[in-house]
């Protein structure tokens, strides 16, 4: 698979380049330089340990690298149902920036809404500066394979002192006959004194194998702010990597909750840096998962200035032969004095089968701070199911009722409401088996059959 | 309505209750009191059907029904309340949703039409002042961050909400101030029906002066050793359990 990429790079190596700015094709080289050398992550490496993306690897995968799914009619093709969730909404279809209204949005208070392709075009200077900055390409070789590969994606600029009140949906989707390969770039810069909210859904069309690289740099300026949520409800044959880089400055504020309903194959990386002092960072996680899926959230945190607070809570819970995998690691350097760093992880086995594997770590080189850490892995609490028995309740509602309790705190935590109340409902749906992931679109999916993800709860 | 007779139960080979029988009529108030650890609790449990014990021996039989094949929540919808000795807490499921889940599943048994949300509320605050409860305690999370009197309060309003035949409290009392046992007792009175029995589980006989019993039985090494009327709580208070030792023949036993 390496040395395809590596072929394919050099024989689409114009289209690959396009328009991209002369920097970002240098920075294009070194990554490739970087993959060639790293490769595909393995087993051996520390933070892939639990998680196998040979099997991924095997597929004969299609590329596109000319854009061959813009003359699709996205609204056709998906529309998102949230009830009452009111936001200025961009669509990626394959990979690629969909031009529903423009490739490129620019609203009256300067903010600019995008095609990172066309933003490499029209801003050359502001990407430039951004792009690349946060990202790690010496880790597992995918950030470097997405790097040398990035031809387009999601560019948001929000400059100083401007708040966005509705917030930004971005709707990835995967639609393809051919199993496809595809990695989106995204690049989101937050001026100081800035605010906004960012949904990101990944959704997939078809039953096709996909694997998506996703890369995400995201820059959070002095006293800014960003909300970022991210819905992953995708076929079960989609694999899912998301490496996501942060780089937040002095007294900013940035909150993520990644809630996994359905994925076939799915890591999601959190890297995030507190360069300067008084920043907030919290990070919440939910995954539901069944049958063999396999779902890994790998953070690291990085306190590198003082009078910093971070706050992690992933929970999970598992059915069947579903595998999660936790590693989260704080770390706290020299002069990172006062830092409060809170971390915890949960999950819920509901088989013998199922597993998780938990590492909460710190890392910590102050003398001043307060950190914790912990993790459980466990079954529903016997004493409360009899207490819930004990008034009435039979044994599969007592279960759907303290799974849900379980899980729904990392629901609560989102403050969009209408957002909040719909995966609400959805995660219930799924606890009862109800939920498909043909219920995110108007056109109930291309296929004919609804595929529903049981969790069975009878049989447990 | 109850009558369980010689039931001999254990819990990994343990003997815990030894040839146990008690008789509960409709109306009646029983108060089983003994020393910690004689199968008070065991006894409250294995009426609501906890799984984790073996009867070894015997029947349980509430009213005409073998009780020891139903479920819990059979138990539960025919009617047994249990109210907990130590109440527990389970984050994220409020109050309000547990009782109208719990009232539903009921009704659904008996083939009676679910409430809907402003007749569930209705009732909630009728039983709310029956038994003294603060109203935000039901947007609570079950018990959660409790105190042991709210704990206790919240398990009769539970009951309050249920409406058993027959309700077990199992040690309802311990823990709490003589202000909330009045509240709890107060509970228990106004929930008294000609068709409905109270066995009051209770190591002290303080709860007794509230909750007046029409019989006593004095629990000891698993077994009933001694039966009476109200009279025999105020006795074993004067007293303590050494008499009744003696006068059942247990040399100091295990």
């Amino acid at each position: 698979m390496k040395e395809r990429l590596l072929e394919l790079f050099h024989e689409n190596s114009a289209l690959i380049r396009g328009q991209a700015t002369p920097l970002v094709n240098r920075l294009r080289q070194n990554a490739l330089d970087r993959f060639e050398k790293n490769g595909f992550p393995d087993t051996g490496n520390e933070s892939w340990r639990f998680t196998n993306l040979e099997p991924v690897l095997l597929t004969e995968f299609a590329f596109d690298f000319q854009n061959q799914s813009r003359s699709l009619d996205i609204d056709k093709l998906f529309t998102c149902d949230v009830y009452d969730l009111d936001t200025f909404s961009v669509t990626l279809l394959n990979g690629w920036f969909v031009y529903k209204h423009a490739p490129l949005t620019r609203l009256a208070n300067g903010t600019v809404i995008g095609s990172l392709a066309k933003a490499m075009e029209v801003y050359p200077d502001l990407v430039d500066q951004y792009l690349g900055k946060a990202v790690k390409l010496e880790g597992s070789g995918l950030a470097a394979l997405n790097t040398a590969f990035l031809q387009d994606g999601l560019f948001i600029y929000v400059p100083e002192g401007t708040v966005i009140e509705r917030p930004i949906q971005l709707i990835n989707i995967v639609n393809s006959n051919v199993p496809l390969f595809l990695q989106p770039r995204h690049l989101v810069i937050v001026e100081k004194n800035a605010s906004l909210t960012l949904v990101h859904c990944d959704h997939s069309l078809t039953h096709k194998v996909s694997f998506t690289n996703t890369v995400v740099e995201m820059f959070v300026a002095e006293n800014a702010h960003i909300d970022h949520y991210k819905i992953q409800n995708k076929g079960r044959n989609s694999a899912l990597v998301t490496s996501n880089y942060f780089v937040q400055k002095k007294d900013s504020r940035l909150s993520t909750s990644i809630v996994t309903l359905n994925g076939g194959f799915t890591k999601n990386i959190l890297d995030v840096t507190l360069s300067q002092p008084g920043c907030h960072s919290e990070h919440n996680g939910l995954y539901l998962v069944d049958s063999n899926q396999h779902v890994d959230n790998q953070l690291f945190i990085d306190h590198a200035a003082p009078d910093c607070t971070s706050e992690q809570l992933y929970k999970g819970i598992l059915d069947d032969q579903a595998r999660a995998v936790f590693s989260g690691k704080v770390m706290v350097r020299r002069d990172a004095q006062r830092t409060r760093a809170y971390q915890n992880n949960k999950n819920l086995l509901l088989t013998d089968d199922a597993k998780a594997n938990a590492q909460p770590f710190l890392e910590i080189y102050a003398d001043d701070v307060k950190c914790s850490h912990g993790a459980t892995v466990g079954q529903l609490d016997p004493d409360a199911m009899f207490y819930l028995r004990s008034r009435g309740l039979c044994e599969r509602t007592a279960r759907q009722l303290m799974m849900y309790a379980f899980a729904i705190e990392i629901v609560q935590k989102i403050s969009i409401e209408a957002l909040s109340q719909r995966l609400d409902h959805m995660v219930e749906k799924r606890l009862k088996g109800e939920l498909s992931i043909c219920d995110q679109c108007v056109l109930h999916c291309n296929s004919k059959e609804p595929t529903t993800f049981n969790i069975d709860l009878s049989l447990l | 309505m109850l009558s369980i007779r010689n039931l001999s139960v254990s819990i990994n080979g343990k003997n815990i209750l030894r040839n146990f029988n008690l008789e509960v009529k409709e109306g009646e108030i029983h108060a089983i009191m003994g020393p910690n650890g004689t199968g008070k609790s065991t006894l409250a449990a294995v009426i609501a059907g906890r799984e984790m014990f073996d009867v070894d021996e015997g029947e349980i039989l509430y009213r005409g029904q073998n009780l020891l094949e139903m479920k819990p929540e059979i138990r539960a919808r025919e009617g047994i309340f249990l109210g907990f000795q130590y109440p527990v807490e389970i984050p994220g499921v409020s109050m309000a949703n547990f009782m109208r889940t719990a009232m539903n599943e009921k009704r659904k048994y008996l083939g009676l039409e679910p409430l809907t949300g402003a007749e569930f509320l209705k009732i909630m605050e009728e039983k709310k002042k029956l038994v003294d409860i603060q109203s935000k305690l039901t947007n609570r999370s079950v018990n959660e961050g409790f105190s042991g009197g709210e704990k206790k309060k919240n398990e009769i309003f539970q009951m309050a909400l249920l409406e058993p035949r027959l309700a077990i409290l199992d040690e309802t009392d311990s823990g709490l101030d003589i202000d909330a046992l009045k509240v709890v007792a107060k509970g228990v009175n106004k929930l008294r029906r000609k068709d409905n029995a109270t066995v009051v589980i209770t190591h002290y006989q303080r709860l007794l002066d509230y909750i007046v019993p029409d019989f006593v039985h004095v629990l000891f090494d698993g077994r009933i050793v001694k039966s009476g009327g109200k009279d025999l709580a105020i006795e074993l208070e004067n007293k303590g359990y050494e008499w009744i030792k003696k006068e059942a023949g247990i040399e100091n036993a295990a």
